[in-house]
């Protein structure tokens, strides 16, 4: 599913001649590159200023090294290392429910779509209706639920409701039921593989590239997930990076007059709190690009 | 994030095609065991005990309407809903107008790096999602900072509490959600527009069909159920309206209110007032409408089997 070329043959496309359409196009295509662009590069080069350099230089001039480790610093050194706490939480959190995503959906996905079972179409149907439902909806319930077995507070609070990923079990449903040729699992159990090795020897290394593609967006997912550990995890110790971001925002004069005094936060160092807190997922988008976007259109390339 | 990729949902249940091999019954129970007592957990349970709690008083006993009738009452509640009302109507006329047409000009592009890059440019912000991308954006909307600071002025903004006036608000989310979100939707428009048969635009070219007629007459009308998904998909997730409202609403000193979204009255009933049933009474109208919207989706799934 990930080897979809999704640049089809371009000469059959249709294009824009004459001058008139190539300005009208090439305008509107201008102004939204600017409009995404702008914020991502405006934020890289604030974290190289001084909260001064700021506010009166060229927003488009790059600052300093130096003034960009004096930002590192400062914010490293909020409330005695908070941000490292809450980096170190995030990394918990996220790869904590990424396992436990991968260890129980590849085989339910495998399960579903591969043998029959009591439920079978019940869990199917489950899977399908939770998964279109936005993760926030379940969230407070989450929380009632949890409040009276006394979980609220406990990193499982947030891995085990992250940990229940229906997305990820309908990646690899469908790729197993379309991708995986049948002939050869019965032709593994001819050769008196047994079940169990038919899914470990044969099905799962052919199934990594789903792996990876519910590995990617449970993580990015579980990364970037802000209102399940805001209403599970009260204390600051506790905080995912994403969470930790309010206290940082709270303690920023520019934004909260009240907050002014030693332990107050200039815009400059904000601005580098944010580029840290999406870097993990910020790599990976980089990296994983192309293969993703392969993946993110497979679905609708197999119809 | 937003729809960042239940794309897969589109295809059909091929299993159900075939007969599935009956074998390794036992095993298949252990296969889906840990995936099934999370969905009981996660999944069915705690909406169960929603509806439980949404239905009973403090101390347990059935409360009837009781407290549905308390939040629908309050006189935060009806606010609230125009609120996210609002910002939806914003939001997903952007994203229908916008995505479709951008996802339609990338796709006239025929230099192929450029294409690839602009793709790439306009998915790249989904990276940031939930407080950062709200984090960022509180610098770009406070003309002190902001690198667009002289557009905001020229817009008539010359301090930050100008540019979140209550009338804003909703354009404001709207932009945000658009700038983290719309690239993925961009991206999936572009694939679903290279699934249209070459021949049937080369058809209507040699009929004499220009760009803009192609695009109108033939492209618009198969990207329709794209563009109905992106819709459902999107009005299901903006009505949970919460991380937005809850950072400005701090990073104003409460120029907006805390409760500005349905959600967060939830959150305020619950952590403010201590009165359990009535958030799981807004949580269980929310989750009402999120199932409504997904049971639309699943039962005209026919709508999107065939072209």
């Amino acid at each position: 599913m990930t080897d979809v070329d999704i640049d089809a043959p371009s000469s059959r496309r249709p294009g824009v001649s004459g001058w008139r359409g190539r300005t009208i196009v090439t305008l509107i295509v201008t102004v939204f590159v600017l409009f995404f662009a702008i914020p991502l590069v405006w934020l890289l080069l604030a974290t190289t200023k001084s909260a001064r350099g700021l506010i009166v230089g060229n927003p488009f001039a790059p600052g300093s090294a130096g003034d960009l480790s004096a930002n590192w610093s400062r914010l490293f050194s909020f409330q005695d290392g908070a941000v490292t706490t809450w980096m170190t939480n995030s990394a918990l959190y996220a790869l904590g429910a990424l396992v436990i995503t991968l260890v129980a959906g590849i085989p339910a996905g495998y399960a579903l779509a591969l043998t029959e079972f009591r439920f079978r179409r019940l869990l199917l149907a489950l899977t399908l209706v939770v998964m279109l439902i936005p993760n926030t909806a379940l969230v407070l319930p989450i929380f009632l639920e949890l409040n009276v077995v006394g979980l609220i507070g406990s990193p499982l609070s947030v891995i085990l409701p992250m940990s229940f990923f229906p997305f990820g079990v309908y990646l690899t449903y469908i790729y197993f039921s379309t991708s995986i040729p049948r002939d050869l699992l019965a032709a593994a159990r001819i050769d008196g593989c047994r079940e169990f090795q038919v899914f470990t020897r044969i099905a799962l290394p052919l199934a990594a590239p789903v792996v990876a593609l519910v590995a990617f967006f449970s993580f990015v997912q579980n990364w970037n997930n802000f209102f399940l550990p805001f209403v599970m995890l009260p204390s600051s110790d506790g905080y995912p990076v994403q969470v930790g971001l309010t206290s940082l925002l709270a303690s920023t004069p520019a934004f909260n007059p009240s907050s002014a005094g030693s332990q107050s936060v200039q815009l400059p160092t904000l601005a580098l709190a944010t580029v840290v807190s999406v870097l993990p997922v910020l790599i990976v988008f980089l990296v994983s690009q192309r293969f993703l976007v392969a993946g993110m259109t497979a679905g609708g390339t197999k119809e | 994030m937003v729809g960042a990729a239940p794309a897969a949902t589109l295809v059909k249940d091929r299993a159900a095609d075939r007969p599935p091999a009956r074998r390794g019954n036992a095993m298949s129970y252990g296969f889906v065991s840990v995936y099934a007592v999370l969905a009981l957990a996660f999944g069915l349970l705690p909406a169960l005990y929603a509806c439980y709690l949404a239905f009973t008083d403090g101390e347990g006993r059935f409360a009837g309407s009781a407290n549905f009738s308390k939040v629908v009452g309050d006189f935060r509640f009806w606010p609230a809903v125009r609120h996210v009302a609002l910002y939806l109507v914003c939001w997903l006329v952007a994203l229908v107008v916008l995505v479709t047409l951008l996802a339609v000009i990338v796709h006239t592009i025929r230099v192929r790096w450029l294409s690839r890059t602009l793709r790439s440019v306009f998915y790249l912000p989904g990276a940031l999602a939930g407080a950062s991308s709200v984090l960022l954006w509180l610098f770009v909307l406070d003309p002190t900072a902001s690198p667009v600071g002289g557009l905001l002025r020229l817009l008539g903004f010359d301090s930050f509490v100008q540019v979140i006036a209550p009338g804003n608000l909703p354009v404001i989310f709207a932009v945000v959600a658009f700038w983290t979100g719309a690239g993925a939707w961009i991206v999936i428009m572009y694939g679903a527009l290279n699934n249209i048969s070459a021949d049937v635009i080369e058809a209507a070219r040699v009929d004499g069909a220009n760009v803009v007629q192609i695009a109108w007459r033939i492209q618009l009308p198969m990207l329709r159920k794209w563009i109905s998904y992106m819709c459902i998909m999107s009005l299901a997730a903006g009505t949970q309206l919460f991380v937005e409202p809850q950072l400005l609403s701090q990073a104003s000193n409460a120029v907006v209110p805390n409760d500005y979204s349905l959600n967060q009255l939830a959150y305020q009933y619950a952590f403010q007032q201590n009165d359990f049933n009535a958030a799981a009474a807004i949580s269980l109208l929310l989750l009402v409408v999120a199932l409504a919207l997904s049971a639309v989706f699943v039962t005209r799934g026919g709508l999107f089997e065939r072209d």
